[in-house]
């Protein structure tokens, strides 16, 4: 048990980046930034309480659980473990993050997974504005709606969307949703402890009209 | 380039403790603008009581012409207060530099640490209804006192912006040619002045802002206020960040979330991030 | 009748009208500007006589060595000449390329840098010192790479494009560039003008505390900006926390970047450098926080100039790519084939002659990491000589301690850039 109240950023981090143990509780973090920040071992850390920006940033193996809400960019350029935020997420969640999955249980705000380049997230309400901006790789599941400019530029990530799309950025199209595809939603719903239809999600990706530098390039 | 806190308190019991509130949001910020911090106070009845107006000065010369005034001297700042009509003290006090006047509201600026000008400030003690706060990290300024937010040019009203606007040297020229003074090269003035062009028209916060996202182009987290309203609107990318809270009790806006931490009920309080382009205005 | 070419509509803007109206598509390339601008050229240092003396050029000690990163970091870098590897992306180079420059680099004590698109193996190996880029894209950025690097350059512009992204055309975007940046190849590769989850310097700030949480401070942190506003920016860098600040002046190379960008936007790094200096100097940092520019440098000459202007270190790109082979007259007919010259080439497509910047295997094959090595590490070696001789000749045994004093301007532009007086004057236009 840590205590940010007490103990400083620094040393919570050092620790968790050399851990003596496996399991730990963070409390007092009342919005600090970088919390949790370069974990690299398989540890579960529970946070009591909201975080600033960039809290598990990198993540590595680590299995993160915020009890409270996330800052800009939670779980930035995670490359595998799990990062769950009981609240809700700021803008830029899971950012450029290329592997694990990024729960996020309340609504995340603008640019949820942009730049994503093979990681999933999963968002229980809704995603703001420029979600997906030039995704990569990987997958999106919003369990609300979507704000506008969903997807603009987006690369080969998939983005699923159970409510309403305000509007689609550009070279972003809604896709047919296969059986593959009704499989991928349902496995990661049960990753992230969701209850919903898989069948009530529609698919999103790129129409691949941007990937050639041509006159028709209009933005 | 900064961190913007405010505070709008629905709960009249909370009147008195807003001056450490609003500190303790004002800590909250603190790094992101660690060159000079800005205040202002609505209802400050220590400083501009009832039935008085209040103007702000920097650098006031120390005899001032104002017969039965309440002088309060804060740093760089200086409040002066009298039972007048705000343009009788303002044509009064010709010849200082004003930041704000009105009778509601006080402002305070200087340059240094945010915690140590809230404490030059007395900010802790500060009683009031309404309040907001902005640390400044200068982008293309000099660190002076004259570049502190909030921007104050219309009575009661106040401007904060965290972010740079594109095309303020144009819109600026506009204004000027419209008869608009200006005190600074600051392009958040030009932001105050055309919101307070607005307001003078008769729109009110909503329309002013709405005007101002069509007009202006840039980066912007505004928050504007008024004696009877409290706004925040972002640009259309709405890069800088934002966080706005709501209680029965209070609204309450931030840069960060960790500056609103300490508020009262803030456990049960609706948290959300404002939209790009949407403007949230609370009028009373 | 005597033909009069216009000055205004010359050959190249017909060409360039005509090539718009062909294809409707703004021109890409590589390189840096090629129009000329105030540089280096255009200053002259004052040497010793009467009234100072010089240092004995083959014999007396001239010490050439830096440390950059001390600020905050607890693992500053220690380089043995000033004189570092500017960042170039595994795409835009072939991996022998980077291999090559990495094994220069090391040979004399310095430091070489990523790029757009990762660290490769065969970089790390051969670099002594490898500097890691964290660039909006963040293609490949990697949290085991970020502690396997010495530092870390936070990259918010380049001198080429200042407030532009990258554009690297399909041709170089082959399957192992293609998987380091999780794309599919052959794309037109696109990457961002802002990072994605931060812009501005407070929010800079929280960055850069975030990547010195995840390194436990060891690495410097430093942060890269193309030349426009320098004065303002390198105190927001400064103000951001930076331990060392990177100007790239306008002349800076670009793999690919539109040619009116490269032409059009930013300043020349002669007149960037004062106002960074002046900037590190009102804040109290300057040497501190080092300063480190680059943007056409390519001889002893503007090793020794930057710094007398107050610059700590340089960086070179195009050069070293030149050192390397790049624009070598014996591929004169393969030049010929692409519609280019050996002298002319700007790397706009992937098929370089001298295999450097190619992702073709056969091309890449021509470059041999080891005498591309010593080639790079010759040169490195004459341009610290050619500075070394110049700083003895001013008098100074050491190269930090050559001084804006020690130059004076050849033209009136450069004199008010550089602010230095006027050769055979005490005028400094402007001040
Ligand atoms: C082929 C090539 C690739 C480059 N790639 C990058 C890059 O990935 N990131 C970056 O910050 N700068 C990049 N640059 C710019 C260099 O880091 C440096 O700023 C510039 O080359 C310095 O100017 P010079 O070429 O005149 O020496 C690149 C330059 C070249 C020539």
């Amino acid at each position: 048990m840590i205590d940010l109240a007490r103990t400083p950023l620094r040393a919570l981090n050092r620790e968790l980046h050399a851990p003596a143990g496996d399991a730990y509780e963070v409390l007092n973090p009342r919005g600090a930034h970088a919390v949790a920040a370069g974990l690299c071992h398989a540890v579960a850390v529970e946070i009591r309480g909201h975080v600033g920006y960039y809290c598990a940033g990198m993540n590595q193996l680590a299995r993160v659980t915020v009890h409270g809400n996330a800052g800009v960019g939670v779980a930035e350029n995670m490359m595998s473990g799990l990062v769950r935020v009981r609240g809700d997420a700021s803008q830029s969640a899971g950012a450029t993050a290329h592997g694990g999955l990024l729960v996020v249980e309340g609504s995340a705000s603008m640019r949820c997974g942009t730049s994503l380049k093979g990681a999933d997230v999963v968002v229980g309400g809704d995603i703001g504005a420029m979600s997906a901006f030039m995704a990569q790789a990987g997958r999106i599941v919003a369990c609300g709606d979507a704000a506008e400019a969903l997807g603009d530029s987006i690369y080969e990530a998939r983005v699923y969307v159970r409510g309403k799309v305000a509007s689609l950025g550009a070279d972003c199209v809604e896709k047919e949703v296969r059986d593959e595809h009704r499989a991928e939603v349902a496995a990661l719903l049960a990753a992230a402890g969701f209850e919903h239809d898989p069948r009530d999600f529609r698919r999103y990706g790129s129409a691949r009209r941007l990937y050639h530098f041509t006159r028709g390039n209009t933005y | 380039m900064c961190g913007i806190v405010g505070l709008h308190l629905r709960d009249p019991e909370l009147h008195p403790c807003l001056g450490r509130l609003l500190t303790s949001m004002l800590a909250g910020v603190a790094e992101r603008g660690p060159d000079s911090a800005g205040v202002a106070v609505y209802g400050d009845r220590r400083r501009c009581p009832e039935g008085y107006a209040a103007v702000s000065l920097l650098d006031a010369p120390p005899d001032l012409p104002v017969p039965g005034a309440l002088v309060t001297e804060a740093g760089d700042t200086t409040v002066v207060a009298a039972p007048l009509p705000v343009e009788e003290l303002l044509a009064a006090v010709t010849g200082a530099r004003v930041v704000g006047a009105g009778t509601e509201v006080t402002i305070y600026k200087g340059t240094g640490r945010p915690l140590d000008l809230a404490r030059t400030y007395d900010l802790a003690d500060a009683r009031g209804w309404q309040g907001l706060a902005h640390t400044r990290m200068a982008t293309e300024s000099q660190v002076t006192a004259e570049g502190c937010h909030p921007f104050s040019v219309g009575p009661d009203q106040c401007l904060v912006h965290n972010g740079s606007f594109a095309n303020h040297a144009s819109i600026r020229r506009e204004l000027v040619a419209a008869g608009v003074a200006f005190d600074s090269e600051n392009d958040s003035e030009v932001g105050a002045r055309f919101v307070a062009a607005r307001l003078a028209a008769g729109e009110d916060l909503d329309k002013a802002l709405r005007a101002l996202c069509e007009r202006f182009d840039g980066f912007y987290t505004l928050l504007v206020t008024s004696a009877d309203g409290f706004a925040v609107v972002r640009d259309a990318i709405a890069c800088k960040p934002a966080v706005i809270a709501e209680t029965p009790r209070w609204v309450a806006m931030a840069s960060e979330f960790r500056a609103l931490a300490e508020l009262p009920g803030i456990d049960d309080a609706r948290i959300w991030e404002p939209e790009p382009e949407r403007v949230y205005a609370w009028q009373w | 009748m005597t033909l009069r070419e216009s000055a205004t509509f010359d050959r190249p803007t017909i060409a360039a009208i005509q090539r718009a109206a062909e294809t409707g598509v703004y021109d890409i390339r590589g390189w840096g500007a090629k129009r000329s601008v105030p540089h280096f050229d255009d200053l002259l240092f004052l040497g010793a006589s009467l009234s100072r003396y010089p240092l004995e050029g083959y014999r007396e000690r001239c010490g050439t060595d830096v440390v950059l990163g001390g600020r905050h970091a607890t693992a500053p870098l220690h380089l043995d000449i000033p004189v570092t590897i500017a960042g170039m992306s595994f795409g835009s180079l072939s991996a022998q390329a980077k291999e090559a420059l990495g094994r220069g680099a090391s040979e004399m004590g310095t430091s070489t840098t990523t790029g757009d698109g990762g660290m490769t193996p065969e970089e790390r190996g051969q670099s002594r010192t490898l500097v890691y880029q964290y660039l909006p894209s963040r293609y490949g950025m990697n949290r085991d790479h970020l502690h396997a690097a010495d530092a870390i350059e936070v990259v918010l512009g380049q001198g080429a494009k200042p407030g532009g992204g990258g554009m690297l055309l399909g041709q170089k975007i082959g399957d192992r560039v293609a998987a380091m940046r999780t794309l599919p190849a052959g794309i037109d590769q696109r990457s961002a003008c802002r990072h994605p989850d931060w812009t501005g310097p407070d929010d800079l700030a929280i960055k850069i505390l975030e990547l010195r949480e995840i390194t436990d401070w060891r690495p410097p942190v430093y942060v890269k900006i193309g030349a426009t506003r320098a004065y303002y920016d390198v105190k927001l860098a400064v103000a951001a926390g930076a331990d060392v600040v990177v100007v790239d002046g306008m002349q800076g190379g670009t793999a690919a970047t539109q040619e009116v960008f490269i032409e059009h936007v930013g300043i020349p790094i002669l007149a960037a450098l004062p106002q960074a200096v002046q900037a590190l100097r009102e804040l109290g940092v300057h040497r501190t926080v080092q300063l480190v520019v680059s943007g056409g440098i390519r001889t002893g000459a503007d090793v020794a100039k930057a710094m007398a202007m107050g610059a700590d270190a340089v960086a070179i790109g195009t050069a070293a790519l030149i050192a390397l082979g790049d624009n070598a007259p014996r591929y004169a007919a393969d030049y010929a084939a692409l519609g280019s010259a050996a002298g002319f080439y700007d790397f706009q497509d992937g098929r370089d002659p001298a295999g450097i910047t190619t992702q073709d295997p056969e091309l890449a094959a021509r470059l041999d990491p080891v005498e591309g090595g010593r080639r790079v590490a010759n040169y490195l070696r004459v341009l610290t000589q050619e500075a070394q001789t110049l700083a003895r000749a001013c008098g100074k045994a050491h190269l930090r301690n050559l001084e804006p004093e020690d130059l004076v301007a050849l033209t009136v532009e450069a004199a008010a850039m550089a602010r230095v007086p006027l050769a055979g004057t005490t005028w400094i236009p402007g001040t």
